[in-house]
């Protein structure tokens, strides 16, 4: 039992703990804070595989935008607790055991293919993922996409304006 | 036994440094209180603590334990998982974001080498700004969780301007980023130790030796004014302030928890600060050119007539307990300076943290003399400047410092 | 070190546990949270693979899909505040003036 396995236990515990949190909440806001756990720990899971840039955009990007995005329109909207209404019985004694089946079959497939997944000696030195590497690889073979998202951000500003402004 | 503790090093010496760090910050926290109380009433024209101790100087201990004792009362109808979480979130981010600053060079002790702060990641800075993004959740909880129209416009408004300005904090630290070529807040103070220039070799002015700089006032001003309003200190603090909005998102806050909220925004005040003198006033570096070596003599110069004077100043004090105190912490001051002077070894150990912590004072001063000094900001000037005024110039001085490094590497 | 199938097995329960909140839950933004949930799922399964293969290509990738799921919140949000605002209701069962 290495640290590395203790502490990838611990952080994927978490992060599932906290998206069962997520399904079981039944305020909003209680549901965001629970997101905003996953997030964190899946940064911790990328800290742990060397992806320490990633990691840190995820916190600052997701954790610190986009849920705080979240967290400001159901403050404003006010979001109280969710009503009851009847589901059907077919989807929750039909749909929960398929989901989960589902979910049962990928990781059963991926836990039967374990022999083709072999760490590459390149990943076991340590050698991806430099924050250098990286920004290289972003603006020299990427460079294209990378544009075409900065304009793609600007046309979701825009169009947020435009949505969220009053009709005058 | 020593086989023992050089196998674990790796794990004891962590936990000591962060032992030391957070006793040590709890009590800056404490004294910074009196400090501020102090410089305020001074340009006020009065004393502030007098009583409390000699000096008020015990005035923190009173507070701390006025805290504790006080009544913690919850208001109903309150949101019980965001009114406990919010002040939790806000001191803990604080207090984790100082475990990646550097406070000074290795240390190297009994044949081991370590980072003078907790953790040397790649990353450092980072994981600072990640830690203050994080940092928005604790008011936006505190202001909606407390159950009051109040405390939900005060928190949504302080929300509101520290991700503004969070945008302006992140682009006026690309400057420096340009020059340094990398994310470690060691690397980048390594980067400004020039040899002899000394002061010169600052990012502030940026003559580097072996690698192009460019000076980078504009992106100081413009970090130390985004900071201010990240940490919600006058000229920026519309949203905590007593007289406006009934005291904002900390309204319904009492005793422990509003003690945790204080000891949080001094705590980010501290961090801000800083990472002020690592990035932009070369850390732990020493002002003077290296050749000067009589300059290392400084902290024993500093302390020994300072030692003195609060000898003689507390052996006619007026109570009897200051005539005690006082002229016991002035020999233990003039003692450690005339320690520091005759032993070179701990004198050597002693220069970076020296300047290091000198010039963080110098900047939390500055924070304390502005609250004495200036007026605040209406809510929407304080929207206005973040977003038309320190955005463009941040943007700007990143466009201005590209484009010297690209000329001068042609 | 850990193997990468562990960080497929998680990444594919984040998965199913962002449908089965996707379908269960009634308050649009619970919703559109979980639509972030899989994309979540998503990013990890990305990084695992790059670090499996040792390249840094699916780590570019998931700065692509954070660009992305952050511009589709910001529009996303948008259009759940004007919905709201019409059908003055967060429940997506309100939204249902198409239903025979």
């Amino acid at each position: 039992m290495t640290a590395s396995l203790i502490i990838f236990f611990v952080l994927a515990a978490l992060a599932v703990l906290a998206a069962v949190s997520l399904i079981l909440q039944r305020h909003p806001i209680h549901s965001a804070l629970s997101l905003i756990v996953v997030m964190v720990a899946l940064a911790g899971l990328y800290l742990l595989m060397g992806a320490e840039f990633v990691a840190a955009v995820q916190i600052i990007v997701y954790g610190g935008a986009v849920m705080v995005l979240f967290v400001f329109v159901i403050m404003l909207l006010n979001a109280g607790v969710e009503e009851r209404t009847n589901f059907s019985k077919l989807a929750t004694f039909g749909g929960i055991p398929l989901a989960l089946a589902l979910s049962g079959m990928i990781a059963a497939g991926i836990a039967r293919s374990s022999g083709q997944l072999a760490t590459s000696p390149a990943a076991a030195q340590g050698a991806i993922s430099s924050t250098k590497q990286l920004s290289m690889m972003l603006f020299r073979d990427f460079v294209y996409p990378f544009e075409l998202t900065s304009f793609l951000i600007l046309v979701a500003i825009l169009g947020a304006i435009v949505l969220a402004q009053r009709e005058n | 036994m020593s086989e023992f503790l050089a196998k674990y090093a790796f794990l004891i010496v962590p936990i000591i440094k962060v032992a030391i760090l957070v006793f040590a910050v709890l009590t800056v926290d404490a004294y910074l209180t009196w400090l501020e109380r102090k410089v305020i009433a001074h340009i006020q024209a009065r004393w502030g603590p007098y009583r409390v101790g000699p000096h008020g100087l015990l005035q923190p201990l009173a507070d701390g334990i006025k805290f504790i004792l006080k009544e913690d009362p919850m208001p109903s109808g309150v949101d019980k998982i965001g009114y406990f979480l919010a002040p939790f979130l806000t001191l803990t981010l604080a207090v984790t974001s100082l475990s990646v600053i550097p406070f000074g060079p290795d240390i190297k002790a009994f044949g081991y080498v370590t980072n003078f702060g907790i953790a040397d990641v790649n990353v450092s800075l980072l994981v600072l700004f990640a830690i203050t993004a994080l940092g928005v959740y604790g008011v936006a909880l505190a202001g909606w969780a407390s159950n009051n129209k109040y405390s939900l416009l005060g928190g949504l408004r302080s929300s509101a301007q520290m991700i503004s300005y969070e945008l302006a904090l992140t682009l006026s630290v690309v400057g420096v980023l340009l020059i340094a070529g990398d994310l470690s807040l060691k690397h980048i103070v390594e980067y400004q130790d020039n040899g002899n220039l000394g002061l010169l070799g600052w990012n502030l002015f940026g003559f580097a030796k072996d690698h192009a700089g460019f000076t980078q006032i504009i992106g100081f001003v413009c970090f130390f004014i985004a900071a201010i309003a990240e940490t919600n200190r006058v000229p920026f603090d519309l949203p905590e302030a007593e007289s406006e909005l009934v005291a904002g998102f900390h309204t319904e806050y009492a005793s422990m928890k509003f003690a945790m909220f204080f000891i949080g925004e001094y705590t980010s005040m501290i961090a801000v600060s800083c990472l002020a003198t690592i990035l932009f006033f070369g850390g732990w570096l020493s002002p003077f050119p290296a050749s000067w070596t009589l300059t290392h003599y400084l902290p024993s110069v500093i302390l020994i007539p300072f030692g003195l004077w609060v000898f003689f100043d507390g052996i006619r004090y007026e109570t009897i307990f200051g005539r005690v105190l006082l002229p016991g912490v002035g020999a233990v001051l003039a003692a450690a300076g005339l320690a520091l002077f005759l032993f070179a070894p701990a004198n050597d150990v002693i220069q970076g943290p020296f300047w290091f912590f000198a010039k963080v004072f110098v900047f939390l001063f500055f924070y304390i003399w502005m609250r004495g000094t200036l007026p605040r900001f209406r809510y929407d000037q304080l929207m206005d400047f973040g977003w038309k005024i320190l955005l463009p110039v941040s943007i700007g001085n990143v466009v201005l410092t590209s484009a010297f490094l690209l000329w001068r590497m042609h | 070190m850990v193997p990468t199938n562990y960080y497929l097995i998680l990444s594919a329960i984040l998965f199913g546990l962002g449908v089965l909140a996707f379908v269960f839950k009634r308050n649009v933004i619970t919703i559109f949270m979980a639509i972030e949930l899989m994309l979540n799922a998503v990013n990890l399964a990305f990084v695992a693979f790059s670090r499996a293969l040792g390249k840094s290509d699916g780590e570019v990738f998931v700065l692509f899909v954070i660009i992305v799921a952050a511009a589709e919140a910001a529009v996303g949000l948008g259009i759940i505040i004007l919905t709201a605002r019409n059908r003055r209701s967060l429940n997506v069962e309100r939204v249902d003036l198409l239903k025979l």
